[in-house]
Formats: structure tokens, C-alpha cells, sequence
């Protein structure tokens, strides 16, 4: 069976379209990171620093009672979330000073047991962290996200041209901008585990982008004549029932922790799965078309 | 070519037969002791088996200044003792204070006494005025240093001992930095209790109860300079209210908890309740005897962390080196108090900066989901690639098998945690597992297109894709060490999947798949390949 047999598509003849769209996503991107750094951004507690419970109630509660209990505790700037159906309530407290490491989850949850005598619950899980500490998270995240970048550059550098590394990192950073963005716009809070998420789906655009370099420059070697634009239509033509099938076989695994991973792997999953569709999308309309407005048309041969 | 097919199929084999030895005593209870006790295990995660991860921030600069305070105390006692009166006394930055004299010689001689009595300050004279001088005592950097160093080791140190009396399987304790103590405590379940254990200074003093001034005043904010007010806690075993008793105490303790040899839990005297029943070492027992001698007939405190337990009044001189700590505790409360008081106080006070508790049944739960996302996802996949590359496809799938196998084999063997992002971490390695494989057999498409024979065609296609694969998976790889390194938390257990998972990969699509093709070719050449 075969998905895609002998496209021709011309690939860099979209690239018009496919920089517009990029340039939003980037844009949107950028204004997210921004965001971010302002404090505007929904951080998850493990990165801003804050209180996160979750307690499963015997019986169904009120949220009006639970807030209003709360507030009169001082914390009427605590978010409640309420996980239908199975009487599970999520309580989120951000930090707001940065000196004070002030724990609060224990007060809270005997305020909540003391209240509520008829409807008995179970703390399923505390998670309290310092700001400081959320703010030495982030750091280290920057840090990592940093590293990986460098490491790569340098890796394709010397496996291919130092243009190509470059070219491969910006649309490593495109899809890393363009998930921020997205997820800035939809609103879903930012914790670790969606740093991990886009590290990941860098690593995983930067395979796709791997790929289809190390067909451009197998087809210079082989190609003399023609443009380096049609090389690259060439390539992505020849790579791409290839790209097509390792994105769904990915996207497959990916929608399954989705659907099945339950709630603590949620937004990972989404932000995978989105980032999976943005990384095929750069490793064919970003990567390729920077190599080509950098190196020119000519049919220089790349080392390796 | 033959020797090539069975060398390689012996080293599969050889490697399946050691990851089921390493592998199975993680997946089951029922194997032989002596199999599983030889065999390291994967361990799970706090977010799979529910557990307390505690950062603790150890404060130092308390310890600093407590340890000063505490030479305050002495230089102070030396002084009376020397007959020179001190004035005023005084904090002065970080570890010292200073002491003021009437005019005279006071100031010089107490120096020269304070210089000789404790090596371990620098003393120097202050400002002479007329109406009086000062001595300036600090520690020495040296001293200073020690107790920066102590208070974090000796922390570690204090806790791990706490926690192993307290019956924790595999607890982590660890040094973090100049200032942090990590404190790892999986399948925990009493998780408040466990927390309160592992934070409590668990400072023990004896203090007397100063019956020459009066406690109302010192509520209204006239304390005596030698005495502080400090609170009786009680419960009430009925209503379980708490009530709070203000006591006036001395300042000074007469005896502190570091020479206590034993503390044990005792019932039975009042009402049936626990007690803590505590044994001095020798010096402890002699102090305690002088003590209860000098003051029969007075209060004395017995303050924990700056609440007082209980303030029984001495009856008769207590020689023999026992005492009792009495009030309304549950037997649970009493034998913490019996394992701190057993395992010393803390350096320096802690508090807690990073608390993330996951009780047992969300833990189960992760787990249940967990693990089935990932053999749903792994079935998908399988299915997809038996469907698309149809025999070829399987063989796939058959490397994706040991693929599974040795990467859980692996992270036994490492003794690696596996957390709920680690499961995700699988899932993701299983999706992108296949796609050396699709690269490989997209080339063998192409190849069988160019009218090349089958087995020249799967030689030329496993070539032509080697550098891609390894390229591609070189630089999942840099990622994934990198979050390794720098990761916290669940960021490293992601990674710890993530990148055996690649590495593994790497091995079993170049390996694994072809020799199945090569053995099929050595028995007679293929004249078709369904892919």
C-alpha cells in the first residue's frame, strides 16, 4: 500500500504562502514569549511558584460554598476547577510575592475538612512550590532549550554545512514559537512538562529536517544541472511518503496518550500532537527555502 | 554469509535471554528470592506509587546566629562569674555581638578573659567612651565555615536517620547545593505526618518557669530581659480543640536535648495516655541531677521547638538520669516525638520550599492509564505498520518488540525511575521507533522501482538510509541528553525513556529487521518482497 506515489509538487513555489503563514505563527509566538516573561502567560505553578491540590470529595460539593470558604481564608485570588462527574476538585494558588515561600496547602486542606464535616475527601495530591524555586525551573528550562540548540547546530555543521545547521535551527525555533503562540492563544497553562513538550517536538522537527537535507545533498552530488530550488522539490517530492508515514505513525502514539493518558498528561499530549504537525510542516516550507535564499541558486556540492 | 546471519542471531538471543533475566523480577512478585534479590528492579515513580518529594531550604544564617546567641550566653555567664558587669548587650552582623562596660579597666580585662576562654571568637575592643567601653566578639571564618558545611551534612544526616526509624522503603536523602536538602520518600502514606517528621528542628530544652515576674506584664510587653514567653499547647481529647497557655520561662536552658542517649514510647500513667520516657548520658544525667536538686519545689519547662509540652513542677531531686515528657499526645504523635528526640535536632532550622505529595490511589490511577495509553498506543502502531508494509511491516513490528523489551530490560538494569512522562517518553520512542524503518523501506520501494533484484534491493536500501538513520537519531539523542541533564522532575524521567529508547532503536531497526531479511535471502534468494 502506498499513500503517495510520485508527487511532483512544487514545493518552493509555495514558499511565498507557507513565509506568510510562518511569520503569524512566529509573530504569535514572540507576543506569547513576552507574555511569559510579564507574568501574563498562565503559568503553571511549577514554573511561577504556587499551591496545587486535588482532593476527591465522597459526595458532589458546591463550588460557591468552597470559594466562599476560601475567600473568607484569604485566598480569594485561588482558582477552582471542578473534574466532572467524579468529584474531583482542583484547587490552584499562584504565588504572588517572590520572597515568600510561605506554605499554604495544609491550613488549607484542614480549613476545606473542618468546614465540610458531611462530605468527607481524600487529598490526592499536594504540589507546593517556592517561586524562587519556579523561577530556578524556568531558568534551567532557558538553559536547556539553549544547549540542545547549540549542540545541534554544531552537530549539522559538521555533518553538513554550517548553512544547513542554522537553517535546520530556525525552523527548530519556528515550531518552538509557533507552539508557544498557540498555546498562549488557546490559554492552556504552561507548566514543565510543556517545556519538555517542545524540546521534544524540536528533536522531533530536527529528524524530519535531517532527513530531507540528507536527500538534497545526495541528489546534488547525483544532479549537476538544474537549480538548487528544483533539487529541493526533488527531495521533498522523493522524502515525502516517507515524512508522511513517520508523522501519522507518530501522531498515532501521540493521540493515544491523548486520549488515554489521563488528565496529568493532557496538555503534553496536545502540545505534542500540535507540534508534530507544525515540525512536518517546517522540515518542507521553512528549512529547505532558508538553505536556498541563503546558498543561492547554484549547485555548489556539500561536503560529507 | 551464513556465519554473519547466526553470529548476529546469537547476539539477539543472548541479549533476549539477559533482558528477560533482568527484566521479569520488575513485572512480578512471584520469582525465587534468590533470582530477585540478585537482579536490580525499575523503580516507580512518586506520580505512579503516590509518595512526598520534599526541598527543603536549610537556614543557615539562623544556625549562625543561634550558635552566636549561644556564645552571647556563655560570654555573658563568664563575665558574671569574673565579676564584670556587663551593661548591654548586642547583636553585631553576621555571627557576633558586642558587650558593654562601665568605665575602667572592665573592658580590657574582660577581653583578655573572653580571648582566653573561647579560641574559637575573635574578641577585640570597641569604642571607649567615657561612660563606658565595649568588646566585640565574632566567630572565626573558620568557625563560621564549619557550621555552614555542618549544618547541611549533619541535616542530611539528622533526617536519614528520622526517616529509616520511621520505616520508609528506599527513601532518597540528598545534599542539594550550598543550601537544599532533597528529601524523597515513595509510597509514603501518612503524608502530613511524614513531612512534620522530616521539617521539625526538634530543638528539646529544659527551661525553668520564672515565678518572680508576673505573666501578665510580660503579655503587655514588659518581658524581664532573661525571660521569654512561650506556649503550652494542648487537645483536648474530647472536643480536639487546641488550646494555647502562655508560660513565662527563663531564657536560658538548663539542659538540651543532644545529651539524651534513649527516648521510647511508654503508656499507662495518666488517663492511659503516651508518654515519652527519655535517658541522659552521663553528663546529661549529672546535669539533670544538679539541676533537679537546685530547684525542687519549681516549675521546670520541657520546650520542644519553642512549645512547651509539658512544665511539671520538680518534686524531689531526680538522680539516675530519666525523665518524662507528658501531655496529651496520640501514641502516633508520641512516637515521633520519641524518634526525633532519638535521631537529634536539626543543625539549622528547614523550611520546606518544594512539597509535591501524591497520595497511593492517584498514583494507581496514573499507572492504570499509563500503562494502557502505551500498549494502545504500541497495538496502533503495530497494526498501522502491518497494515501499510504489510510483510515487511511485520518484520518491523517484530524489531519494535525486542525494541520494548530491551528498553525496559534497560532501565532495570540502571535501576531508572519510571514516572508517567517516562511512559510517555515510551510512547513517543515506539512512534518514532518505526521510522528507521519506514526510511529504509521507502529506499527499498524506491530501489525495487529502479527494476534492481529483491536482495540487491534491500542491501542497497538498508545502505542508502544507514547515514539518515543515524543522523536523525543523533539529534533526538542531543535533546534527550540534554533534558537529562538539565531536566528536573519529570523532564528527566521524559528523557531517561526517551533517549534508551533512540539508542535502542538504533540497534534494533539496523539489526534486528535485517537479518530476518537476510536469513529469508541466504535460504534462496527472494524473488518477491511484499512491502
Amino acid at each position: 500500500m502506498e499513500l503517495v506515489k510520485n508527487t511532483k509538487i512544487d514545493f518552493m513555489g509555495l514558499k511565498k504562502y507557507a513565509f506568510s503563514f510562518s511569520a503569524v505563527l512566529v509573530i504569535l509566538g514572540f507576543v506569547g514569549t513576552v507574555q511569559i516573561y510579564r507574568g501574563k502567560a498562565n503559568l503553571g505553578i511549577d514554573l511561577a511558584g504556587g499551591t496545587s491540590i486535588q482532593l476527591k470529595f465522597q459526595k458532589p460539593f458546591s463550588m460557591d460554598e468552597i470559594r466562599s470558604l476560601l475567600a473568607k481564608a484569604g485566598h480569594s485570588e485561588a482558582t477552582l476547577q471542578e473534574v466532572s462527574g467524579e468529584n474531583i476538585l482542583l484547587v490552584k494558588l499562584r504565588a504572588l510575592g517572590k520572597q515568600d515561600e510561605k506554605m499554604v496547602a495544609e491550613p488549607m486542606v484542614n480549613l476545606l475538612r473542618q468546614s465540610l464535616p458531611g462530605n468527607p475527601f481524600v487529598v490526592e495530591s499536594v504540589s507546593e512550590i517556592g517561586p524562587a524555586i519556579g523561577h530556578k525551573l524556568r531558568k534551567d528550562a532557558e538553559l536547556a532549550m539553549l544547549i540542545s540548540a547549540l549542540a545541534i547546530i554544531v552537530y549539522l555543521a559538521w555533518r553538513f554545512e554550517f548553512k544547513f545547521g542554522v537553517a535546520a535551527a530556525i525552523a527548530t525555533f519556528h515550531d518552538i514559537f509557533a507552539l508557544v503562540g498557540i498555546f498562549w492563544i488557546l490559554g492552556i497553562e504552561k507548566d514543565l512538562l510543556f517545556i519538555t513538550a517542545l524540546l521534544t517536538v524540536g528533536g522531533y522537527s530536527l529528524t524530519d529536517t535531517v532527513v530531507v537535507f540528507d536527500r538534497i545533498r545526495e541528489n546534488i552530488r547525483l544532479r549537476k544541472k538544474g537549480t538548487f530550488s528544483e533539487t529541493i522539490n526533488l527531495s521533498v517530492n522523493e522524502v515525502l511518503s516517507r515524512t508522511i508515514v513517520t508523522s501519522l505513525t507518530v501522531f498515532i502514539a501521540v493521540v493515544t496518550l491523548l486520549i488515554f493518558g489521563g488528565m496529568v498528561l493532557r496538555n503534553f499530549a496536545l502540545a505534542l500532537a500540535i507540534g508534530i504537525v507544525i515540525g512536518t510542516y517546517s522540515s518542507i516550507f521553512v528549512a529547505s527555502p532558508v538553505v536556498a535564499l541563503w546558498r543561492g541558486e547554484k549547485m555548489t556540492a556539500v561536503k560529507g | 554469509m551464513w556465519k554473519s546471519i547466526t553470529g548476529r542471531i546469537t547476539l539477539i538471543a543472548v541479549l533476549t535471554a539477559v533482558s528477560v533475566v533482568v527484566l521479569v523480577p520488575s513485572l512480578t512478585d512471584s520469582v525465587p528470592a534468590g533470582w530477585k534479590d540478585r537482579v536490580p528492579k525499575i523503580n516507580l515513580g512518586l506520580d505512579l506509587q503516590g509518595g512526598v518529594f520534599l526541598r527543603l531550604a536549610v537556614e543557615i544564617d539562623k544556625a549562625i546566629e543561634n550558635t552566636s546567641m549561644r556564645y552571647a550566653d556563655d560570654a555573658r555567664a563568664v563575665c558574671r562569674e569574673k565579676a564584670l558587669p556587663v551593661l548591654a548587650f548586642q547583636k553585631v552582623g553576621d555571627g557576633g555581638f558586642s558587650l558593654r562596660f562601665p568605665p575602667g579597666d572592665f573592658a580590657t580585662r574582660a577581653q583578655a578573659t573572653l580571648k582566653e576562654e573561647f579560641p574559637s571568637l575573635d574578641v577585640s575592643l570597641g569604642e571607649v567612651k567615657p561612660d563606658g567601653a565595649t568588646v566585640i566578639a565574632r566567630m572565626k571564618p573558620a568557625e563560621i565555615q564549619a557550621i555552614r558545611t555542618n549544618a547541611v551534612v549533619q541535616g542530611v544526616e539528622t533526617i536519614r536517620n528520622r526517616i529509616d526509624q520511621f520505616g520508609v522503603r528506599e527513601p532518597q536523602i540528598i545534599a542539594e547545593g550550598e543550601d537544599r536538602i532533597v528529601v524523597q520518600l515513595p509510597g509514603v502514606k501518612d503524608q502530613q505526618r511524614a513531612i512534620e517528621l522530616v521539617g521539625k528542628t526538634a530543638l528539646l530544652e529544659f527551661k525553668l518557669v520564672d515565678e518572680g515576674a508576673s505573666l501578665e506584664e510580660a503579655l503587655k510587653g514588659n518581658v524581664p530581659e532573661d525571660a521569654q514567653v512561650l506556649y503550652q499547647k494542648s487537645v483536648d481529647p474530647q472536643s480536639g480543640r487546641a488550646t494555647k497557655t502562655p508560660i513565662l520561662v527563663k531564657k536560658r536552658a538548663l539542659l538540651t536535648g543532644d545529651t539524651i542517649k534513649t527516648a521510647k514510647v511508654n503508656f499507662g500513667n495518666q488517663a492511659g495516655g503516651a508518654h515519652v520516657s527519655l535517658s541522659f548520658d552521663t553528663r546529661g544525667a549529672k546535669v539533670f541531677d544538679r539541676v533537679t536538686a537546685e530547684n525542687v519545689k519549681r516549675r521546670l519547662a520541657i520546650v520542644l521547638d519553642d512549645t512547651i509540652y509539658s512544665a511539671p513542677v520538680i518534686q524531689e531531686r531526680i538522680s539516675g538520669g530519666e525523665a518524662q515528657i507528658t501531655g496529651s499526645f496520640t501514641p502516633e504523635e508520641a512516637s515521633d516525638l520519641a524518634i526525633v528526640l532519638r535521631a537529634g535536632s536539626l543543625p539549622a532550622p528547614v523550611k520546606v520550599i518544594q512539597n509535591v505529595s501524591i497520595g497511593p490511589s492517584l498514583g494507581l490511577d496514573s499507572i492504570n492509564k499509563g500503562v494502557r495509553a502505551a500498549l494502545i498506543g504500541a497495538l496502533l502502531v503495530i497494526g498501522f505498520m502491518a497494515f501499510y508494509y504489510r510483510f515487511a511491516g511485520m518484520v518491523a513490528d517484530f524489531a519494535l518488540v525486542f525494541n520494548i523489551l530491551f528498553l525496559l530490560a534497560g532501565m532495570a538494569a540502571f535501576s531508572a525511575t519510571l514516572t508517567l512522562p517516562g511512559i510517555a517518553g515510551i510512547i513517543l520512542a515506539i512512534g518514532m521507533a518505526v521510522d528507521s524503518n519506514v526510511l529504509i523501506f521507502e529506499r527499498i520501494r524506491e530501489e525495487i522501482r529502479a527494476k534492481k533484484s529483491i536482495r540487491a534491493a534491500i542491501d542497497a536500501g538498508y545502505d542508502k538510509a544507514f547515514w539518515t538513520v543515524v543522523d536523525s537519531h543523533v539529534t533526538t539523542l542531543i535533546t534527550a541528553v540534554i533534558l537529562f541533564q538539565f531536566g528536573t522532575g519529570p523532564i528527566k524521567g521524559f528523557a531517561v525513556t526517551l533517549s534508551m529508547g533512540v539508542a535502542i532503536n538504533l540497534f534494533t531497526a539496523l539489526v534486528c529487521t535485517k537479518v530476518v531479511f537476510d536469513y529469508l535471502n541466504a535460504k534462496k534468494p527472494m524473488q518477491a518482497l511484499s512491502i
